[in-house]
């Protein structure tokens, strides 16, 4: 078997993504033998054209990172899921939406707003100025991708083979994940390359039968190394968030954030970690339960901190009835 | 039937059945229009309408279907699954299919009952039925299973419908547990003096059915005791009952009251509403069941300043036992009646009538003991000053139909407020005057409106009209030293100043105020008015929405003693039936866990209000007890991750029922 040809594209994310493919350190160059990298805009010069000349299917695995929300990233989604065999959905954004997904709680006109008129930054903006998508100058016509008004998680767009998930993905899992596609030995299509159970699973902390009575936040305490967080009023997202990191987090002292997505089966992670928070709490009277509602600062970036685009209502309504 | 509709699943033979319920639905649904539509819907085979599904030819309808067209899944478009769910999922056992391949969708409360708007309410229904179309597709059989039923009930609260609940149900040979709260059963009957409208003495009447309690051999009396937890569900419910320390060995006191006799400390009696006084060990009244005294621990010179024992000294048997600690008991039964009755409406909350500001304005439980022979005036009804009224106001609707404090009319008050004035006249003389101030009569039980009639002809004064106040500042040389009413004679529409000496409140019936917490420990709902909810207004008004609890008195709702007993005895009858049926179905749509899911989080392990669940320490996982399971959901709802599957209540199941009601 020859070289393989891999691309990897970095569309609505942070970058982070890109520097975890670095962080395989010394494994890099196990990476540069089994591949030639055909499209790697972040480290590479590559043209698009390039890539649109290449025959279909002629790639054979493109690690795709971030989620969708402009529509030069769905050009180039689009692109490379015909030109690529293997899709891989790589890092939280592209699997689930990511953080760009909370987006999705606001919207397009909001963003731009506060973009180019509201933010401090900005200055002397008396007649504000959106980015068009066409611009006529004297050498032609100038054109800037159009910012969608929702995100996307790259599922929601192009098929996607296989996933792997993590804000970013470990070394040790994308090591797994490229070994298995140098030897050609894929898990079924669909797949996550994570565990299948949550974090509790692998969790080393000692779990009792939970009761909470008030929530603190990361910086309000210093928990207990050996209990588990949950039962000391911190939000840890691990009962609904598919094991595979190797409890990074947890074994740092602070609760898991949830970037690892929901476990198989769920459809909603930001809706199971609500009725397992509120299942827990201990309070019995109405008065109780504000004082926890209002110890739970952005509900929606907590719950949903990774999952707004995955969730089951996907986005804030827009229009006049949203409003 | 093999091909696929898109989502993995079997194609199926969908019957739907579009019920009119006469005019109820038909009257406001295009019910052929919604049968119509049910056809276009993926998997349905055959759709109908029909004037009454749950009749027998509707019935017929669905079973001749089963087996001629091969259904094998029929929906029903009717009324609320609470009323005929049951009914057709009997009609498609006996037709040979499961009866969890049936969905019913409720197009007469949720639709024809809730608006007149034809064309909305049938194009409601229309979703309706195409949500459950969809749902049903995923429906899978379940089996039902039979638990066994405890031969033994609980009865909560001593009073008369306490009373008469347990006795009835150990005539028919049950064992009862009575829980009662307070050191002796008898509850407000006990308090009260006469009974309207015979007159009978509360206490002959009640007496001897309480010493019945004490002496049936299928009844466990637990006085001075209450329920602290309830676990379990209906045939086998596990309650922990807190025996509170009387300081009193039961085993060995005789009754014979020479410590109650001998004890230095006095203080205001509850049994006497603080008219009178008790000892700190004391029985509540004379004929207290069971006759065996307690130590009030707040009151004993002993408890709190370490000296006296005098109670010790002279009693002969040595149950004196100051070292006694609350026992608690576990108690298995199969069926509970809930008789906790009610509070008095405190008087002083409405500040215009003076209760607790004013002398001789008393209320009305003060007034029973003050009427009472054996009361602390000895049956002499007397101001504060020693003396006689001449002149008695009697105020009904306090706290009852009033938006201020209970909208409910509390259906006693009227007849207790005449049977005041009749006590009155009958006690302190013909000539005292009687005025009762009432909003509107309300004298509708068996002898009540002849007892009316009775009372006017003894000279009561009736003034149609809701006082705006009582006070002692007089306005005529008239006043001076009296109470005044002041009220709007509604008949005459004139404004009136009546001096009275003594003014009785009649108080309206509420519920305990510590009625939600025992509503959560039951795990039943209350209505609107803070009562136990009974299951249905007219049709069940005995049993809760718990299985296996029943209501009885006024913890369900205010009514007078005819009615307690009568209801009494209902709850009687349904925790009998259903302790001598000795089986029950019990729900098939329970929950499990699947354990190569679980990741042992032990969010679950607290929720279920069955204790179904356990943590498997060896394996890492919860497990739940099958045969505990009520399916009630909350662990399925609660698992983060989905290893919790709740049969019937499928992710795949709801999921695909909102995707029908959004189409």
């Amino acid at each position: 078997m020859g070289k393989q040809k891999w691309a990897l594209y970095w569309a609505a994310s942070c970058g982070g993504c890109e520097i975890a493919v670095l962080d395989v350190n010394e494994k890099i160059l196990d990476i540069a033998a089994a591949a030639d990298i055909v499209l790697w805009p972040c480290a590479m010069d590559f043209k698009y054209d390039d890539v649109r000349a290449m025959a279909d299917r002629s790639i054979d695995v493109c690690l795709f990172n971030g989620a969708i929300r402009s529509s030069e990233q769905e050009e180039i989604a689009r692109l490379l899921r015909a030109k690529s065999r293997v899709m891989v959905a790589f890092g939280s954004c592209a699997c689930t939406g990511g953080i760009p997904g909370l987006a999705n709680l606001t919207t397009k006109d909001e963003i731009l707003d506060r973009v180019y008129i509201e933010a401090q930054s900005v200055v002397g903006n008396g007649h504000p100025v959106f980015p068009q998508p066409h611009t006529r100058v004297a050498e032609g016509d100038l054109e800037l991708p159009v910012l969608y008004e929702e995100v996307s998680k790259l599922s929601q767009v192009i098929p996607v083979d296989y996933y792997l998930p993590g804000c970013p993905p470990t070394p040790d899992l994308i090591m797994t994940a490229v070994n298995a596609i140098a030897t050609g030995q894929l898990p079924p299509p669909g797949a996550v390359i994570a565990g299948e159970k949550t974090l509790c699973d692998v969790c080393p902390r000692v779990k009792q039968e939970k009761k909470i009575t008030r929530i603190y936040r990361p910086h309000q305490i210093i928990p207990e190394p050996q209990k588990c967080l949950l039962e000391q009023g911190l939000i840890c997202c691990g009962p609904a968030t598919r094991e595979g990191c190797g409890a990074q987090c947890i074994q740092a002292n602070m609760p898991c954030r949830g970037c690892f997505g929901p476990p198989a089966g769920v459809i909603d992670q930001g809706a199971k970690l609500v009725s397992a928070v509120a299942s827990i709490y201990e309070g019995d009277t109405p008065e109780s339960v504000a004082a926890m509602l209002e110890e739970i600062v952005d509900p929606a970036g907590t719950f949903y901190r990774y999952g707004m685009a995955d969730s089951l209502l996907k986005r804030k309504r827009v229009g006049t009835a949203g409003k | 039937m093999e091909d696929n509709n898109g989502k993995g699943k079997t194609r199926e033979r969908i019957g739907v059945y579009v019920c009119h319920c006469g005019s109820n639905i038909a009257g406001v649904v295009d019910c052929p229009a919604v049968a119509e539509y049910a056809r276009s819907l993926p998997d349905v085979v055959l759709a109908r309408d029909y004037k009454y599904m749950c009749s027998d030819p509707g019935q017929t309808l669905i079973k001749d279907d089963i087996k001629e067209h091969g259904l094998t899944r029929v929906v029903v478009a009717s009324c609320s699954p609470r009323m005929h769910e049951p009914t057709f999922r009997r009609a498609c056992e006996q037709a040979g299919l499961n009866a969890y391949l049936f969905e019913m969708a409720n197009i007469r409360e949720h639709c024809s009952w809730v608006t007149d708007d034809k064309a909305k309410a049938t194009e409601k229904a229309k979703a309706l039925v195409s949500a459950a179309v969809r749902r049903v597709v995923w429906q899978q059989p379940l089996q039902t299973r039979e638990v066994p039923v405890t031969p033994a009930a609980m009865v909560i609260g001593g009073g008369v419908a306490g009373i008469q609940a347990a006795l009835e149900i150990a005539d028919a040979g049950f064992k009862v547990y009575m829980v009662e709260r307070d050191p002796s059963i008898g509850g407000h009957m006990a308090q009260l003096d006469k009974t309207f409208p015979t007159l009978d003495c509360s206490a002959c009447i009640l007496t001897p059915k309480m010493v019945s309690v004490s002496q049936h051999p299928n009844i466990e009396l637990l006085a001075y005791s209450e329920v602290v937890d309830v676990q379990g569900y209906v045939g086998n419910f596990k309650v922990k009952v807190k025996k509170k320390a009387r300081y009193v060995d039961e085993e060995k006191c005789r009754g014979c009251g020479i410590c109650e006799e001998k004890c230095p400390g006095r203080v205001p009696s509850e049994f006497e509403e603080g008219l009178g006084k008790r000892k700190a060990i004391y029985r509540p009244f004379p004929q207290a069941v069971p006759n065996i005294p307690v130590l009030d621990r707040d009151n004993c010179l002993y408890f709190q300043r370490g000296r006296c024992r005098v109670c010790e000294r002279f009693c002969d048997s040595n149950a004196i036992d100051y070292e006694q600690e609350d026992r608690f008991v576990d108690l298995d039964v199969g069926a509970i009646v809930l008789a906790t009755g009610y509070d008095l409406f405190d008087a002083s909350a409405d500040m215009r009538y003076g209760y607790r500001r004013l002398d001789n304005v008393i209320s009305a439980l003060e007034f029973e003991r003050m009427c009472n022979a054996s009361g602390p005036t000895a049956g002499r009804i007397l101001m504060a000053n020693g003396k006689e009224p001449k002149s008695v106001a009697i105020i009904h609707c306090v706290g009852s139909r009033d938006t201020n404090y209970h909208q409910y009319c509390s259906r006693v008050c009227c007849m207790y407020s005449m049977k005041f004035a009749h006590l009155v006249k009958d006690r302190v003389g013909h000539d005292t005057k009687v005025f009762e101030f009432y909003t509107d009569l309300r004298a509708f039980g068996k002898g009540y409106e002849e007892f009316y009639n009775r009372v006017q002809e003894e000279g009561v004064t009736f003034v149609r009209g809701r006082p705006a106040e009582v006070t002692d500042v007089p306005e005529t040389i008239d006043e001076v030293g009296k109470l005044i009413v002041q009220a709007e004679n509604t008949l005459v529409s004139r404004q009136v100043r009546i001096p009275v000496d003594m003014v009785v409140l009649s108080g309206g019936l509420e519920p305990r105020s510590d009625t939600a917490e025992v509503a959560r420990m039951f795990n039943i709902s209350r209505s609107q008015d803070g009562f136990f909810l009974e299951r249905h207004p007219k049709l069940d008004p005995v049993a809760s929405m718990t299985d296996g609890v029943f209501v009885a008195g006024c913890c369900q709702g205010p009514k007078d003693i005819p009615d307690t007993v009568a209801q009494a005895a209902a709850a009687a009858v349904r925790a009998v039936g259903l302790m001598n049926k000795g089986k029950i179905q019990v729900e098939a749509a329970t929950s499990m866990v699947q354990a190569e899911l679980c990741s042992g989080c032990r969010v679950c392990n607290k929720l279920c209000p069955y204790s179904a669940i356990t943590f498997d320490e060896e394996k890492k996982v919860s497990v739940i007890n099958d045969a505990v399971c009520k399916g009630c959901g909350v662990v399925a709802a609660a698992c983060p991750s989905d290893a919790i599957v709740s049969r019937h209540f499928t992710d795949a199941q709801i999921l695909a029922e909102i995707e029908g009601v959004l189409v």
